[in-house]
């Protein structure tokens, strides 16, 4: 076990450092020079060496990616073109919101799709496996910033039941109603998606053991239904659980479009911001953080299925 | 003393949209306790599906179980699932071909024994690992206290398989139906497990249904044997009888292609032509038209049995009732 995890945690390195080239890269990407944007468009050829100095543009690339490496690594990503204000900060504010967010969201649809997907798993080819089919196409199918907008209008704008956006306060209090009311709707939409995959998964890989040689000798050894299927969903799981992961990291980075539909502050609304405002060093500090999380967070699962199939640590 | 085992008249359809398939066709035979009963027969003769019908381990939508079945003086097709399930594992236990795909790959090995004695024994878990432990020590599994802790996949194929009779043992049952047991197995490796299983079946007395398709594991564990064709015994008799004077020509042909020590391992596939489709069966004997012994009548009607001998059944019209019967 502890060999496969220095083996997972090695891994993990080259993916890393290959993620934060390409954040490094952006800046390079992004049409037009960095130097431009800053200046007025006049600036004589001088002045624009002189910038290019003080930022240290001049340098050789691979400094310059090192440079940034070692500020990044100790918490430096530079101050927003925006508000001037750092980076760092704005990531720290909006980061919680997400991972709350994206943490209720994927729960809520584990829950939900987990029990659904067991359920069509155990009877598939009927009926009720069927229609678990089809919830789990619809949910995947239906766009959810559609389904944001006609949730506000159904909930916020006609029965007037929950907050159409924004949040109760910038420190979120599990306890209190005034702030719950406002991840209702965006849990829901978020969740959508989620459900449909991961109750897919869950139903292949259900039905997939369900008909291993293993179900007859527990049946054989009058082992009752119940009891069989506690076997069955522990062998189910991992594959459920390393799907649930990629959800979890998707949430973390791809709710942009739900978030800025609700105004919720998190690290997609950041984004959306920052593209608008082309804001590179936010860009580009916030994809890094966010790849990171992704990557964290597939290492964690890889490591908790390894702990449910024992079958995983040889590789 | 009443028999352990009756199986009279028992069919097992498989029933999909598009065929239906007759794996077993009206099989019957008994069985006194502490007997061993090799049953042989190429693959997809049904054997299988035998073993299985008698615990009733067949998918319940998709098949079809006709006959009669008592084993232990309880009519097995008319045990609601509680019963049944009290009669799995603890009065009748199956070992299964594959030791490989017959555990749950996820749980220590000790642990699935645990389950199954406290479930059928009512005692704790921790009680359940100390009889999986005497148990490893019962079919001489080394190192047995380690064992317990190991996965399926950490096992060898022969520790596996003598951890899976472990597993079948574990309540002591009274008959043991073991399917092709050492089929997946290296050939010392085989001889030590039907060692095993020969001098376990002793000690402990249980009656044991072997499926084989190997004459001379038959020749060395089993009191009698029932050869099986199409989903049908053709023929049953002791171990002695029926090798040594074959009555059906389908045995016959069994052993002829024996004879030559080919692998053990091998399916038995020298009788020329191929066993029929089990979805259209042919009205008369199924193994008329590869025998070398067919005249017309064979194909008028499925053969009744007649008894030539005493305690020898065959199914075959060609075979004369001695004057004596
Ligand atoms: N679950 C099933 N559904 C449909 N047909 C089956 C099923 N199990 C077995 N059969 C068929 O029943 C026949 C007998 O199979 P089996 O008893 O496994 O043979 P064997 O003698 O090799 O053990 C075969 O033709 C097989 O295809
Ligand atoms: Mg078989």
């Amino acid at each position: 076990m502890f060999g496969y995890v220095i083996r997972r945690l090695l891994a993990a390195i080259p993916i890393a450092l290959g993620v934060s080239m390409v954040c490094f890269a952006l800046v390079y990407l992004a049409p037009g020079d960095p130097i431009q944007t800053l200046l007025p468009p006049d600036a004589d050829a001088e002045t624009v060496e002189r910038l290019k100095r003080l930022y240290g543009l001049d340098r050789p690339i691979v400094i310059q990616y090192a440079e940034w490496l070692y500020r990044v690594a100790t918490g430096d990503f530079g101050r927003s073109i925006a508000n001037g204000r750092p980076v760092i900060e704005e990531i720290q504010r909006s980061l919680g919101n997400t991972v709350l967010l994206a943490f209720l969201s994927v729960l809520v649809a584990f829950s939900i799709a987990f029990i659904l997907g067991t359920i069509a798993g155990r009877k598939s080819g009927t009926w009720i496996d069927r229609a678990v089919t089809g919830v789990a196409v619809l949910g995947v199918s239906i766009p959810n910033y559609w389904l944001a907008i006609v949730l506000v209008i159904i909930f916020s704008v006609e029965l007037m039941l929950l907050p159409s956006s924004g949040t109760a306060g910038d420190t979120f209090d599990p306890t209190s109603w005034e702030h719950i009311q406002y991840l209702i709707l965006p849990v829901i939409t978020l969740s959508m998606i989620p459900v449909g995959i991961i109750a897919r998964t869950t139903r292949s890989a259900v039905s997939e053991v369900m008909n291993q040689e293993f179900v007859v000798t527990l049946r054989a050894n009058g082992l009752p239904e119940w009891r069989v299927l506690k076997h069955a969903i522990k062998n189910a799981l991992p594959p459920v659980l390393a799907v649930m992961g990629l959800q979890f990291g998707t949430l973390m980075g791809g709710s942009i479009l739900v978030e800025t539909v609700f105004a919720w502050p998190g690290s997609g609304y950041l984004l959306s911001k920052a593209i608008l405002t082309r804001d590179v060093p936010v860009l580009q500090g916030t994809i890094l953080v966010l790849a990171m999380i992704f990557v964290v967070t597939n290492l964690a699962v890889d490591l908790f299925q390894s702990t449910l199939d024992p079958r995983i640590r040889r590789g | 003393m009443s028999p352990l085992v009756e199986v009279e008249d028992l069919s097992v359809n498989f029933v999909t949209r598009e065929s239906n398939v007759r794996a077993v066709n009206g099989v019957s035979f008994s069985m006194m306790p502490g007997e061993v009963m090799c049953m042989l027969g190429e693959s997809g003769s049904g054997k299988s599906v035998t073993m299985r019908a008698l615990m009733r381990l067949l998918p319940p939508k998709r098949s079809v179980i006709t006959g009669k079945i008592r084993i232990a003086g309880q009519d097995v097709l008319a045990m609601d699932d509680g019963t049944l399930r009290r009669m799995r594992g603890s009065t009748v236990s199956m070992i299964f071909q594959e030791p490989m795909t017959a555990f749950d790959p996820v749980m220590r090995v000790g642990d699935q024994i645990a389950e199954v004695v406290a479930l059928h024994r009512g005692v704790s878990h921790k009680a359940g690992r100390q009889r999986a432990l005497d148990l490893f020590d019962l079919v001489r599994i080394p190192s047995a206290q380690r064992r317990l802790d190991a996965y399926p996949h950490e096992l060898s194929g022969g520790l596996r398989q003598r951890a899976m009779i472990a597993l079948a043992l574990s309540c002591e049952p009274k008959l043991l139906l073991a399917d092709e047991p050492t089929t997946a197995l290296d050939a010392t490796v085989q001889i030590q497990v039907l060692i095993l299983l020969r001098r376990l079946q002793q000690e402990l007395g249980m009656s044991v249904i072997f499926v084989t398709h190997d004459l001379g594991v038959a020749a060395e564990i089993a009191d009698r044997v029932a050869v099986m064709y199409a989903g049908r015994v053709v023929e049953t008799g002791t171990v002695r009888d029926v090798l040594r004077s074959p009555l059906h020509p389908y045995t016959a042909g069994l052993l002829a292609s024996t004879v030559h020590d080919q692998p053990r391992d091998q399916d038995l596939k020298t009788i020329p032509g191929a066993p029929p489709d089990m979805r259209r069966l042919p009205p008369g004997c199924s193994f008329a038209p590869r025998c070398p012994r067919m005249i017309a009548e064979c194909n008028a009607g499925s053969p009744p049995p007649v008894t030539p001998a005493p305690g020898r059944i065959v199914r075959c019209i060609r075979v004369e009732q001695p004057e004596f019967a």
